[in-house]
Parts: C-alpha cells; structure tokens; sequence
C-alpha cells in the first residue's frame, strides 16, 4: 500500500460512513417508534395504579406529545453535536448510562475475542498440519459441537460444572460486592468472574476460527509458491508460519472484523446468563421499557463501531497481503 | 372512628409486640449485630425514589430507606413508624399523629411535622395516581407543632389510614424536594429518607447498596451493616444464586413458581409465602365487554366456570396462593366468604351456553376469542395455554398473541384488547383497591382502571355507599351486597389470590413479620450466627 493514498482513503470511507450512520440512525428511530407501546404506558403498567393525568405528565415530560418529525428532527440535531439525548425514564443522560456499562463490555466481548482468535487459529493450524490424524478429528468434533450449540446452553452447563459441582468460580456478576478488595486482588477477582462468560461467548467463535483456519490452510498449503518454498529448503516452521499460515489468514480477518463489530452489541444472551453489567442488558431493558434514547444510543454507538471495523479490517487485509489495495 | 380508640391501643401494644413477638425471639436466638445481607431486585427498577417510581421492586427495596407515618400488621392493623401514635375524631374526619422523636434524615437534617405535610399534600399528590385520588379529600393538612400533624377530611373516609405505609405515602425530605421538579431533583439519584439504612452506590445492571445508618431513630437498630441488592435477569441463574448461597434471600418474581417444590426440599432454606395480605394481588382473566359475545353475563359466568381454579394454584403455582372466590381477596377487610363465584363444572358451563344462544358449529366451536398472555414471566404463558384447554372443552377457542410488556400495557390501555391476564393490588380495602375495576366512572384508556368497560349503576351505588359511609358496619353491608352481584355478573373472571414466595436462608431472621412482607423497613432483620 502506498502511505500516499491512505489520506484520501480515510476522508473518502470517512464521509461514506458519515452518511450510512446517519441513515441508521434515521431508520433506527423510525423502527423503534413504530413499536406498540410507550414509555409511558409501560411505567403505567409497572404502577399498579394509573390515571390519565398521570399518562400525560409522563408524555409531557418526555417529549413524546410532539410530532414525530419534531422528535426527529430534535434527535438529530443531538447525534450531530454527540448528544445521545437523555433518558426521562431513568433521569439519566444516555451517554453517561452507556459509558458506564461500556466497560463491562468491552472487558467481557474482548476477552472472548482474543480467546477466540488465538484458540481458534492455533486449533485450526495444528488440526491443518496433522489432517487426518487424531489430533484432527478430536478438534474437528470439538469445533463442530461449539459450533452447533446454542450459547444460553453452553453458559448454564458451564455454571452447573464449574459453579455448582466443583464450586471453582462464580456463577454470575462482574465482581464480589461487599468485601473490601484492593490492588491486585481486584483484578484477580474480576477474572475469576470472567473465565465463563468470556468462554461462553468465545466458544462459538473458537470454533469459527478453527475449522475456517484448518480449510484456508489446507488450500493453500497445495499451492505452487508452497512447494516451491518447500523445494528451496525452507524449514518447515517457516513455510507454516510465513507461507501458508499468512495467506490464510485472509477469511480470518474477514470474520474478526464482523465479530469486532459485534463485540458492543452481540453479548445480550451472555450477559443474560451470567448477570454481567454490559451494554447488551441496557439496550435489551431500554427496549422492554420503550426508553427510546437509550437503545437509539446503544444502537448507535454499535453501528459507529461496526462501521469503524469494517474500515480497520479493509486495512488490515492490505499490511497482511500486500497485494490487496485500498481502495475507496 | 374505627382507628380512634382501637387504633391507639393497638399502636401502643403492638410497638413491642412487633418486636418481642417475632419469630427468633420466640426461638431464643438473640438479635446479632454485623453482616451483610445480599438479595436479589428483578427486574432492575429506573430509579429508587419512591413516588417517583411506584414499581414492585421499587416498593420492595426503598422502604430499607424510607419510612411511613405507619406499617400494618398480617391482619391490616397500624402499627406505629414515623407516628407514634393517634388519634381519630369520631366522626371520622379528624386525623392527628403524634410524631417519633429525634429522627433524623441522613443528610443529617432533623425530621419534623412540615417533612409529613409536604409529603403528602405535595409530593405524593402531585406524582402518584393512587395518592392523589385519596388526599383530594383531605381539607387541611397542617403542622401544629414540630411533632404534630393534623389532618382534617372534607368526609368521613374510613380506608384513609391504609395510604400512610411505606409504600403508598413514603415520607420525604421536604427541604430537598420543595421548590424542585419533583422527578428531576438530585435526591432522586441519590435517596434521603429516614430508614435504618442509607443510599450508598447503585452499580446500573449490577447492584445496590445500602448501608447502615447510625443515626436511626431506633436505638440499637438495624442489625445489619449492609444491605446488597444483585440485579440477576435470567430466573435460573437467580435459583442458581439462592442455591449456591451467593445471596440469601429471594422475592417477589425471583424465583419461578415451578422451581419452588425443589427449593422446599433444601434444608438450609425457608419458603414463606406470608406477606401479601397489605397488596392481596388477585388475579383474573380481563375480558373487554365491548367485545361480544363478552357483555353477556352468560357467557362470562359459563367461562368461569370452565375454569378449574384448583389446578392452576396446585399445578402451575406449585401451592403458592389460593383459589379466588370472587372480587374481593380472602385477605382483604370486607371479604365476604358467602358470595362465591360458582363451582367448577364444565358440562353446566357447556349448558348454559347453549341456553345463551351460542350453540357449537361443525368444527366443534361456538366462538373465537384472541387471548393475550401475560408477558411477566414463563409462569403466565403457562396459565394462559391452560385457559386455552378449558376454553376448548366449552367450545371457545382462544387465540393466543404473544406481546412484550409494553405492548401489553398500551393495548389493555387502550382498550385494544379481546382477552387478557391481568392482576392488580387491592391495598387492604376495596375502595382502595377493588372498586376501580367495576365503577362505570372509572372507565379510562389507561391500566388498572376499568379497562373492561363493564357498567352498572347498581354496582356503582354500592361502591360510593361504602366508600362514604363512616361506619365499618354500614360499609361492610354495603361491600357485601355488591360482592353478591358482582359473582352473579362475573365482569372478570377472577382466578386466584395471588401470593409470592419469600425464600431466604435460615439463618436471615424476621423477614416476614408485617402485612407487607419483604416491603419493610428490615431494621429488625439480623443473620443468625
């Protein structure tokens, strides 16, 4: 890749993201108020007792007497200026509601990430380099089994083994609440609490990247610049690592790219089981309760990350092959 | 003029009763001081100050922070919180409390009588629907001292002692609210009242915390050092939390009524299911009468007797509650146990069905109803797939449509709805808490009003007779007479007298003492050592 090119790369994808997040958030908006319900029909509903003064305080409050477009048009101004809005149901504004469960996430979705990816490649790369032999049926039939398991199932036999059987770790939160913790032993804590919703979400995407490295590799691994590496007297860890493992890293990155992209939003169920305090939950909560600036919020940040990733991956394709070009 | 006299001496006893009567005591187990007490809040409530937001989890969690004037017992008696005493005139509209003494806000402000008459003339009335109702007949409501208030009716109205608990008239600060946006003042995110334990740290999606509060009015009290709320979303993993001792008690919906019979069988946990009495929830099959053949009382009462009451409460709620009889709950004042819906019988629901007029056509159906679900909770997707099965045996064919439950409170709101599930608190009496549903003039496009539609100017005499009449005796004619109509019209197909399990290690003492269950203030609650 020419450094020269990169500027006008960046500006141009920058201005076709703008207006592909501005589009989202525009449908987002218009999706979720077409969704029966307020919130304040469901704050009257969680009551126990309502009256119709009480219903028009609520939508006064809220904004939502105005008309659509006005709601709109309002929100709007908001995004442009990063003003995510403010959250009447929980007094909240919504970025602060976000930026606190963010790091929840993050922690939770990225770990699993980097547990994927290096599982997954190095299960795939020694079930490539032995095929056919037991190694690679064992790893084919875990990836398999990962691979076709639903998550909520795998997170609650996890817990039923390694919570409640052997009583090794925690079954749910992100931490031990009401004990004086410092340093260190905070940190060991949270990944105590950490190994089974990190290998919960992980384990599908493990398998994933297991069987797509093992099927690049093998590819590849018959190709003429192979065996004319082979012929040359390269050594054999070199010939995997630089020949065959690089070049099949292509669909790999194509696929950590659409999982980076998740990583915001993709954790719902997980942190569902495990009672972890992510961003999933919120927009999950903030949709029962019709909180409309809250899932707006999440949803955006989560189109802004996927968009971003979608980029980062274009990117990266072109340092791992330099053959690919960027090209806007 | 019941709560004069009675009431006085009752508060005067029941101070230490609450107290020495309790249940360790009783046992011999000394109150401990220490210890943390972690339970479970679901779901996650949006905001902690009472009033501002009236949800079940908010009524069970904000009363460790803030108090009432008073509480009641399991069989609806006062007893003395923020009053100490009082006293009623004998016509029954003169209130006056006599106040506790030294009690302190945690902001460290002193309490006093202006806190009490801001509380209820301004906070309350101007946020909560089921205050405002009640303290319109309020024609005074003055401090006469620091400790004093008086309250004087415009009518005698003789519920008006059940709307000073916890949960229906917390007691505010007034020199954080006054002047304020009542839901936008900072005490909201950060709660001040004058409970035995404070607002410390609330984790959004992980946790609350509460601690002790060294101030409190009671001397010696509370027990606890801290009180931790997890927020836990899946059910299983709850009971997980609960089995596993990771939090030690559960309430409310925590725990599925299905997963109940095997947590009986835990010897280190307790399955109470006393302390509802104060919010009696009873449950019904919601009907829209302006949907046919709905506004034939034929018809409803034929489906309501399809309806094997029994089965759902051994079968589906495992034990938990108990068939309903009709309108009012067993636990409620002004029950009358000899008007009674009738009895199962599906071949003389069938019969009188076709008496109506509604005779079976060749698929075996004589009409399709469309029947929402619940959307609380697994349990109620259950219940409703059994009336889906009784419903056919009488050849009524009901159409399931699922929806969340913000669907589900815009379409009963809005009336857009055949059948439903609903359940709905009566608040220790029924005009407080059973006559909203039946009252023609009631009849709103918002829930818990009566959504049905259904009207009778019988019935609507009869509920303004007892809501104005002075004298237990005079209401309690009046409440029977119209509990005697209302099995005979069937509106809503009542089903059970709901009631929560409360299940907590054994070692957590007196949590179920009042009428209200897990909703008190826990200053008495200690873990055993």
């Amino acid at each position: 890749m020419e450094l020269s090119r990169l500027p006008g790369f960046l500006l141009r994808r920058g201005i076709k993201a703008m207006i592909v997040i501005l589009a989202i958030v525009v449908c987002n908006f218009l999706l979720i108020h077409a969704a029966p319900g307020d919130p304040a029909s469901v704050i009257a509903g969680q009551s126990g007792a309502a009256d119709e003064r009480f219903l028009a305080q609520l939508r006064e409050q809220f904004g939502l007497d105005r008309p659509l477009y006005e709601q709109l048009w309002i929100y709007l101004k908001g995004v442009l200026t990063l003003d995510l809005g403010f959250s009447h149901r929980q007094q909240q504004p919504v970025w602060t509601l976000i930026s606190e469960r963010l790091p929840a996430t993050l922690i939770l979705t990225g770990a699993a990430f980097a547990f994927a990816i290096v599982a997954g490649v190095t299960l795939g790369t020694l079930a490539a380099r032995r095929v056919g032999s037991w190694w690679d049926s064992v790893i084919t039939v875990i990836a398999l089994t990962f691979y076709a398991t639903p998550l909520f199932w795998v997170g609650l036999m996890l817990v039923l083994f390694f919570s409640v059987w052997l009583e090794w770790l925690p079954s749910f939160g992100m931490g031990t609440v009401g004990v004086e913790m410092h340093g260190i032993d905070v940190l060991l804590d949270l990944g105590k609490h950490l190994i089974l919703p990190a290998a919960t979400l992980g384990l599908f995407y493990l398998a994933v990247y297991a069987r797509l490295t093992r099927a690049t590799m093998l590819e590849v691994a018959d190709q003429d610049f192979v065996k004319t590496a082979r012929a040359k007297g390269v050594p054999e860890g070199q010939v995997v690592r630089r020949h065959v493992l690089r070049n099949a890293l292509l669909p790999v990155i194509t696929f950590a790219g659409i999982q980076a992209g998740q990583l915001v939003g993709g954790s719902i169920l997980v942190e569902t089981v495990f009672a972890w305090p992510g961003i999933g939950r919120l927009a999950f909560d903030a949709l029962l309760a019709r909180d409309y600036a809250v899932l707006m919020g999440v949803f955006f940040c989560t189109s802004v990350m996927v968009v971003g990733f979608n980029l980062l991956t274009d990117l990266l394709y072109a340092v791992v092959d330099p053959r690919v070009e960027v090209e806007g | 003029m019941a709560f004069s006299r009675r009431g006085l001496m009752a508060a005067a006893a029941s101070a230490p009763v609450l107290m020495r009567a309790s249940d360790a005591l009783a046992q011999g187990i000394a109150p401990r001081r220490g210890g943390t007490l972690q339970m479970m809040l679901t779901p996650e409530p949006p905001v902690l100050q009472i009033g501002v937001n009236q949800q079940g989890p908010t009524l069970a969690a904000a009363p460790k922070m803030f108090q009432g004037l008073v509480t009641f017992s399991p069989t609806l008696e006062p007893l003395p919180l923020l009053a100490k005493s009082w006293t009623t005139s004998p016509d029954g509209k003169e209130y006056v409390f006599s106040l506790q003494e030294n009690v302190k806000w945690h902001d460290g402000q002193p309490f006093t009588a202006d806190d009490v008459v801001f509380s209820i003339m301004k906070f309350h009335t101007e946020l909560s629907p089921r205050a405002r109702a009640i303290f319109t007949l309020i024609e005074t409501c003055e401090a006469k001292d620091p400790l004093t208030v008086r309250i004087v009716l415009k009518q005698a109205f003789q519920p008006f002692m059940l709307m000073f608990d916890a949960t229906a008239a917390a007691i505010v600060p007034k020199h954080l609210f006054d002047g304020r946006d009542y839901r936008t003042a900072p005490a909201v995110q950060h709660p001040i009242g004058t409970g035995p334990f404070k607002f410390t740290e609330w984790q959004r999606g992980n946790f609350v915390r509460m601690d002790r509060f060294d101030d409190y009015w009671k001397p010696g009290q509370p027990y606890l050092d801290t009180i931790i709320y997890r927020i836990i979303p899946d059910s299983q993993s709850r009971r997980l939390a609960l089995e596993s001792g990771q939090v030690l008690l559960s309430q409310a919906s925590d725990i599925e009524p299905f997963d109940i019979p095997q947590l009986r069988q835990r010897p280190n946990l307790e399955v109470n299911i006393k302390g509802w009495e104060y919010f009696s929830p009873l449950s019904w099959v919601e009907l829209n009468h302006r949907v046919k053949p709905l506004d034939d009382a034929r018809v409803r009462r034929a489906m309501s007797m399809a309806i094997d009451r029994a089965f759902i409460v051994n079968r589906l709620w495992f034990g938990v509650g108990k068939p309903a009889t009709g309108p009012v709950a067993s636990t409620t004042r002004f029950f009358d146990a000899d008007a009674k819906i009738a009895a199962f019988n599906v071949r003389e629901a069938n019969a009188l069905l076709d008496a109506a007029g509604y005779p079976r056509k060749a698929d075996g159906t004589r009409f399709t109803l469309k029947h929402i679900p619940l959307p609380y909770g697994e349990i109620w997707t259950r219940l409703s797939e059994y009336l889906r099965q009784a419903m056919r045996q009488i050849g009524i064919a009901f159409d399931l449509e699922s929806t969340d439950a913000g669907s589900w409170a815009r379409r009963v709101g809005n009336w857009e709805y055949e059948t439903t599930i609903n359940f709905v608190y009566q608040f220790g009496d029924p005009t407080l808490g059973v006559e909203r549903t039946y009252v023609s003039t009631n009849i709103q496009k918002v829930t818990f009003t009566n959504t049905g539609g259904y009207s009778n100017p019988q019935v609507d005499a009869l509920f303004l007779q007892a809501r104005s009449a002075a004298a237990a005796a005079d209401r309690q004619r009046a409440f029977s007479e119209v509990q005697k109509i209302l099995v005979q019209e069937v509106p809503q197909i009542w089903l059970t007298e709901l009631s929560f399990p409360t299940v907590h290690d054994k070692k957590v003492q007196n949590v179920i003492t009042t009428g209200l269950g897990v909703s008190k203030s826990f200053d008495d609650v200690f873990i055993a050592g």
